[in-house]
């Protein structure tokens, strides 16, 4: 057995635990850990600018590649920088171990320089979290961080390192394996449960498939599609499940809710059963709760119990892992033997429904000559990139934009934060994306407002010569609030024009990177081509129309029946 | 609708802010709320009375259970429990009243447990509702001060032979 000090534990730990990248910045309190991992030498290191970029960056890497994503942080305003990352990726159940240095054990509680409790600030925030007071313990809590971050329904979690814990010395005994007798989720559905869905689903005369960001975090894009293709039912997403069914399937009905399709959330309104996988009825989604699918039986797949009938009522709930929910789900079809042509000459009525749905009221947005619409250059961008692009986005309309016109066809393309919206989310997540596929290509869709909140990530991504590409939709203005201001405030546009605003591709050039301006349509393409094109970090910014809206739209508190269209 | 949980949690610093951070953080309602080592010192118990619909304590014991330290949740109320709860109660006990306390103490089986030419601080145990009938009565006589324990619960054997 070796004797290793707190902060080499640490580096061990990472190396067991696969991870060879981590996102931080340093300071007094975790120079310890720093010294550390230099002397290793073996676990890449991103310096990033701000410690709101590592935790993003760190959840980026993370729904990139389905891993548990690593940043570090010193104590006090390094420590208070990451909340918004922690939160973001708590609300969208995102795997991140977060490591902060905290000031030596003897002065807890002292008001002590740069202390504070961050343990107690993140524990809303967390998945769980760590005050490490006995270097003996550490090995252990190291272990339980990483499984409890990745296993059950994923999130962040905290370890908190005194000064004097990292340094002191301690049997370095780490578990292979690890039980925990109060923490057990549930992974394996009953099959008692499956087989009573199975029954509602044969009774259905008009189901539609709910899939959520759970579909993505279980990886089970793949039983999904199996399920939809085998029954014949159309499917729809939530922001958080696009891509875990294809976009361009022909089942497909695109995103639902809020800004979501006029086809799929008439679908949701008048539909007998919901089959809802690894998602959790957000608001944004139901609307009005009263008026949600009135007709509709709920089956609810979700590995985590309070996400069932936590809004609505649930007629079938299946708590456990969606991917094996789904595979004994569509092995109960397959038993029953009936092929899929039987299924879809059954809901051949809803098909005819759904269809003139679509044919009404498709995605669309007005052309106006010698203005840019959003909406054609993420069309471009997506033909441009043959939607295999990780896409990253910031908040507000440049993110419901890219919801609706870029196809997502494969699960972890795109990464967004939902539950959170935070605005600075999309570039720092695209580092992190980027960190982890090297050779792909990786674009942040922003706004103009969101990317000004991480911009000085830019120099993080020069010195890790990444060729992130980032399309600005410049409206000067702060879009979403602007558009909510004017539909429901009178078009009072209080504190949401921006006057000044950097000149986009001087700034790129500030920072050695290459920066494209497109203010005409017909040099859309061009500067999109020549972005994507250029090596390295690129910025390619577009003068839109400046008061151009998202729709559909259900205005909050409405029935999501009650959409205004464009 | 009150119902009466019985938590067992790991007995780790931060446990307890843990959850009463969730109570606060979701706008659970939290009654009263009783927190003890078991035999095994490596748990808590706690006992905690709160009250909502069906759903709100479905959620509830849901939430709770999510918890990474929260080994078990009961929900004592759903079947035959019984309650204890704790109350030291500072009365006035003047000339003309000092009988009539004890009097009282006498038929709720109370005891007398510091006495003052003025006051006595009376001790009393059982459910709720006695606690509530006591403090009732005492009330007209003076109530100088009061402290609870909040209740604890726990759930009848099965009597079935
Ligand atoms: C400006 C803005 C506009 C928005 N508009 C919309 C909109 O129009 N439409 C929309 O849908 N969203 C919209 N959102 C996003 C919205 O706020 C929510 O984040 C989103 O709807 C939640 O998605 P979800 O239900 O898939 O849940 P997620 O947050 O992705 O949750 C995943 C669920 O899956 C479960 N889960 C995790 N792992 C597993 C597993 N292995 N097996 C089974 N279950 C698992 C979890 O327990 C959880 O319940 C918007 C956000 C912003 C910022
Ligand atoms: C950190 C943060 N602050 C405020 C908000 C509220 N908000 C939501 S969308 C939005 C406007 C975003 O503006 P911009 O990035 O320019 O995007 P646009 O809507 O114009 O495409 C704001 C301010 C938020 N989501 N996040
Ligand atoms: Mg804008």
């Amino acid at each position: 057995m070796t004797k290793l000090p707190g902060k080499q534990m640490v580096v061990e730990a990472l190396k067991r635990e696969g991870v060879d990248v981590v996102f931080g910045f340093p300071g007094g309190a975790i120079i310890d850990v720093y010294d550390a991992m230099e002397r290793d030498g073996s676990i890449k290191h991103v310096l990033v600018r701000h410690e709101q970029g590592a935790a993003h960056a760190a959840d980026g890497y993370a729904r990139a590649t389905g891993k548990v994503g690593v940043c570090i942080a010193t104590s006090g305003p390094g420590a208070t920088n990451t909340v918004t990352g922690i939160a973001t990726a708590y609300m969208d159940s995102i795997p991140i171990v977060v490591f902060t240095g905290q000031v030596p054990t003897s002065l807890i509680g002292n008001d002590a320089f740069q202390e504070v409790d961050i343990v107690g600030i993140t524990r809303p925030c967390t998945k769980h979290n760590y005050l490490v007071k006995d270097v003996h313990k550490l090995p252990q809590i190291l272990k339980e961080a990483f499984y409890i971050a990745r296993s059950g329904r994923p999130g962040p979690v905290l370890i908190d390192l005194p000064k004097d814990v990292q340094n002191q010395v301690a049997e370095f005994d780490y578990p292979d394996k690890i039980k925990l007798r109060s923490y057990n989720p549930v992974v394996e559905p009953h099959s008692r449960q499956i087989e009573r869905a199975f029954k509602l689903i044969e009774k259905a005369k008009q189901p539609i498939i709910y899939a959520g960001g759970g579909v993505i975090i279980a990886n089970a894009h793949k039983e999904l599609r199996k399920l939809a293709e085998s029954i014949y039912a159309p499917v729809t997403m939530t922001l958080m499940g696009l891509g875990g069914f294809p976009g361009t399937h022909e089942q497909s009905l695109g995103m639902l809710g809020m800004h979501g399709t006029y086809c799929a959330n008439m679908a949701m309104a008048n539909t007998d059963l919901i089959i809802a996988v690894g998602a959790r009825f957000d608001d944004r989604v139901t609307g009005k709760i009263e008026a949600f699918a009135p007709n509709a039986a709920i089956i609810h797949i979700d590995i985590d119990p309070t996400s069932i009938q936590k809004n609505v009522k649930v007629d079938v709930p299946i708590v456990g892992d969606c991917k094996r929910a789904l595979k004994k789900l569509v092995k109960v079809i397959e038993e029953d033997g009936r092929p899929p042509e039987v299924w879809k000459e059954k809901f051949k009525p809803w098909w005819d429904q759904i269809r003139a749905w679509e044919e009404r009221h498709p995605l669309t947005y007005k052309k106006e000559p010698g203005v840019i619409k959003p909406q054609y250059v993420i069309e471009k961008l997506y033909e441009l990139t043959k939607g295999k692009a990780i896409i990253t986005t910031e908040v507000g309309q440049n993110q419901m934009w890219t919801a609706q016109f870029y196809k997502f066809d494969e699960p972890r393309t795109l990464l967004t934060s939902g539950g959170l919206g935070t605005m600075g989310y999309g570039f720092p997540a695209a580092i992190g994306a980027q960190m982890a596929f090297p050779n792909k290509l990786v674009v942040d869709v922003a706004g103009d407002g969101s990317i000004q909140m991480n911009i000085q990530e830019m120099a993080t991504a020069m010195e890790q010569r990444l060729p992130v590409k980032i399309v600005i939709l410049n409206n000067q203005f702060l879009g979403m609030v602007r558009q909510w201001q004017e539909l429901f405030y009178d078009r009072r546009y209080a504190a949401t024009e921006f006057t000044v605003t950097p000149d986009f591709v001087k700034l790129a050039e500030a920072y050695g990177a290459k920066g494209f301006r497109a203010t005409k349509p017909e040099e859309v393409e061009d500067t999109l081509k020549k972005g994507l094109e250029a090596d390295g970090l690129t910025i390619m910014e577009f003068a839109i129309a400046r008061e151009e809206g998202v729709f559909p739209m259900v205005p909050a508190g409405k029935a999501t029946t009650e959409m205004l269209l464009v | 609708m009150k119902h009466t949980l019985s938590v067992l949690v790991e007995n780790e610093p931060g446990a307890l802010s843990r959850i009463t951070g969730l109570f606060s953080g979701r706008g659970f309602n939290i009654e009263s709320l009783c927190v003890a080592p078991t035999l095994d010192h490596t748990m808590s118990h706690l006992t905690l009375v709160t009250s909502g619909d069906e759903f709100i304590i479905e959620q509830i014991i849901k939430q709770l259970n999510r918890l990474v330290d929260v080994y078990k949740v009961v929900d004592v109320s759903e079947g035959e429990f019984v309650e204890r709860e704790m109350a030291l109660i500072k009365v006035k006990a003047e000339d003309e009243t000092r009988a009539e306390v004890l009097r009282m103490c006498d038929i709720f089986r109370c005891k007398v447990v510091d006495v003052s030419p003025k006051t006595y601080t009376i001790e009393v145990t059982g459910p709720e509702s006695k606690l509530k009938a006591v403090l009732e009565l005492l009330k007209p006589i003076g109530i100088k001060e009061i402290t609870r324990t909040g209740t604890i619960a726990i759930q009848r054997e099965k009597k079935t032979v």
